[in-house]
């Protein structure tokens, strides 16, 4: 079986296996700020988070996909951090938890959380509000079952369910009656 | 996870070269593509796959969704194999020609792996089974010849048709029963240049080789997947069955796709997930459709037939009885039939 390749000596033939590098550099787009580190190709975007940049709002509930604990904002849109790497986020722009609010003031999201009591130990907090920001974004959901299902990605083990519902109708009414966004 | 190597090529002549000279499928490779990583990535941390190298596809610029050819949609749709399957399930002409495919990819996962998932990546997903997940066990699919822990142990989501003594896992795809309903067909390329390969081609019954789940070979890369002009918009659905009502593999599922005339069906289409190694198809139950009248008495033969040789193991036998009443109600959905 061939072995893989190092970058510099791609497609051609080669007899050492290119040892695997210790650390790629990636820059990227980080709740506003431009940021450069430097990772090993094996460090999730969850790990990057939480242990290279100092951002442990994000949660590792299961690591495998399953709980929707690590959820933030790509490109705006929705993503499980533990199931894509830290290197493959090269020139995107990632939001996290601590990225949604202005300042003192409170994402709307945040704000409704707290009103409705939509958690009780926290642990899926982060990413229920990121996956919030991140469904109102898309505009699927209209009813509240289409909320329960297209939330359905984020595990709550207190059982907050209804009240997570509540928190994120009344952003999404909020919404639709003035017609814009937060 | 353990080290490997990575790289970004932005073209499809550079990522070709980064898997060129690879023999055997894509399945045994030790250069692996990496699209959304929502099954890889979750692979390798189990240790079930060891690759050397990643070569990333994200930014081959194969991410469109196109009409084949220039008239206005009678020439079918091409995916782009790094299309992301929620992309592809909200675009609008997937919803308003391919309604059935659009179905089958919402009810697989969740919001968030659907935005990373790629429709390539869909089709060489591996599978869900317990025992290919567990490296402490036996399975013939993760280390040949080692056995098969399923076949003696807890077997409850696994494979009713088409299985052997070697493997009895299914493949866990939505959104590829879909595909092999609507025959769809997957653009490939490799070092001979293009191919293409008919959905029913793609993947493969165990046999004794149940290590390899598909006919793609380790250099080439799926590009698109072309959708045929038939959509079966008017007469088709997905039903999906499982243990809770989002977020889980499907116990069985059914993409039911008629043509029909008045109260007559013409032509049927009919694909099972969750029962075997690969979408399962049955060309018998199919012709047992075409020329009957509209009826869940008509629509029950067709699902005795599929179901004639469904072997149950020691705890999923239940799922031959599901398959059937899955079958039944898919059609009757299918048809505008009314239905228990
Ligand atoms: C918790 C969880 C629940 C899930 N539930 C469901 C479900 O209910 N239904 C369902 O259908 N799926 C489900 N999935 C699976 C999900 O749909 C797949 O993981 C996803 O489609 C894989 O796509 P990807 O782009 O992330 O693939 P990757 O993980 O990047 O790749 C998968 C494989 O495909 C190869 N590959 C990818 N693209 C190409 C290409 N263009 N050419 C050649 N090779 C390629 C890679 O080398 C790799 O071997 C679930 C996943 C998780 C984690
Ligand atoms: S930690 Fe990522 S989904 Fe659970
Ligand atoms: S608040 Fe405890 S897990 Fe959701």
């Amino acid at each position: 079986m061939s072995q893989p390749t190092g970058p510099a000596s791609r497609g051609h033939a080669q007899t050492q296996p290119a040892p695997p590098p210790e650390a790629l550099e990636v820059t990227l787009t980080l709740n506003g700020s431009r940021r450069t580190l430097h990772v090993a190709p094996w460090t999730s975007l969850l790990d990057a988070l939480r242990l290279h940049l100092d951002l442990t709002g994000t949660k590792k509930g299961c690591d495998h996909g399953q709980c929707g604990a690590c959820t933030v904002l790509v490109d705006g849109r929705r993503i499980n951090s533990c199931l894509t790497l830290a290197v493959m986020m090269e020139g995107r722009t990632v939001t996290t938890i601590e990225g949604l609010a202005s300042g003192d003031t409170l994402h709307p999201l945040q704000e409704a959380f707290v009103e409705h009591d939509a958690f009780q130990c926290g642990y899926c907090t982060p990413g229920q509000i990121c996956s919030a920001v991140g469904m109102l974004e898309e505009g699927h959901a209209k009813t509240d079952d289409d909320i329960r299902e297209l939330m359905s990605g984020n595990l709550c083990r207190c059982g907050a369910y209804p009240n997570i519902v509540a928190a994120i109708r009344q952003v999404m009414d909020g919404q639709s009656k003035d017609g814009g966004k937060p | 996870m353990r080290a490997f190597s990575y790289d970004r090529p932005d073209n499809v002549d550079a990522a070709l070269r980064g898997v060129a000279g690879q023999p055997g499928t894509t399945t045994e490779a030790a250069v692996k593509f990496v699209a959304g990583g929502t099954n890889l990535l979750d692979l390798m941390k189990a240790d079930v796959m060891r690759p050397e190298r990643l070569v990333d596809i994200s930014r081959l610029g194969l991410d469109r969704i196109e009409e084949i050819g220039d008239s206005g949609g009678d020439g079918g749709l091409r995916l782009g194999a790094l299309a992301r399957n929620a992309d592809t399930a909200y675009d609008e002409r997937v919803q308003t020609r391919y309604p059935m495919l659009s179905k089958a990819i919402l009810a697989g996962a969740s919001a968030q792996l659907r935005n990373m998932a790629t429709n390539g990546g869909n089709l060489l997903q591996r599978t869900r089974c317990y025992y290919f997940y567990d490296t402490g066990t036996p399975c013939n699919k993760r280390e040949p010849g080692t056995g098969c822990g399923a076949l003696t142990g807890v077997n409850r989501i696994h494979a009713i048709l088409g299985a052997s003594d070697h493997c009895i896992a299914v493949h866990p795809s939505d959104m590829c029963v879909a595909l092999a309903a609507l025959e769809a067909v997957v653009r490939v390329s490799g070092p001979k240049g293009e191919r293409i390969i008919p959905f029913a081609d793609f993947h493969r019954l165990p046999g004794d080789t149940p290590h390899i789940d598909s006919t793609l070979a380790a250099d080439e890369l799926i590009t698109a997947i072309d959708l045929p002009a038939e959509g079966f918009a008017k007469h088709s659905t997905y039903l999906k069955v499982r243990d809770r009502a989002s977020y889980a593999f499907a116990l069985v599922s059914v993409a039911a796709a008629l043509e029909m005339d008045g109260q007559t069906i013409r032509t049927a289409r009919l694909a099972l997930g969750g029962v075997a190694h690969k979408p399962w198809r049955d060309p018998a139950a199919e012709a047992e459709l075409a020329g009957k009248p509209a009826s869940l008495e008509t629509f029950a033969e067709a699902a005795r037939v599929l179901l004639h040789d469904a072997k149950g193991q020691s705890h999923n036998a239940f799922k031959i009885g599901l398959a059937e009443r899955a079958i039944v109600r898919a059609l009757a959905e299918a048809a505008g039939v009314e239905h228990p």
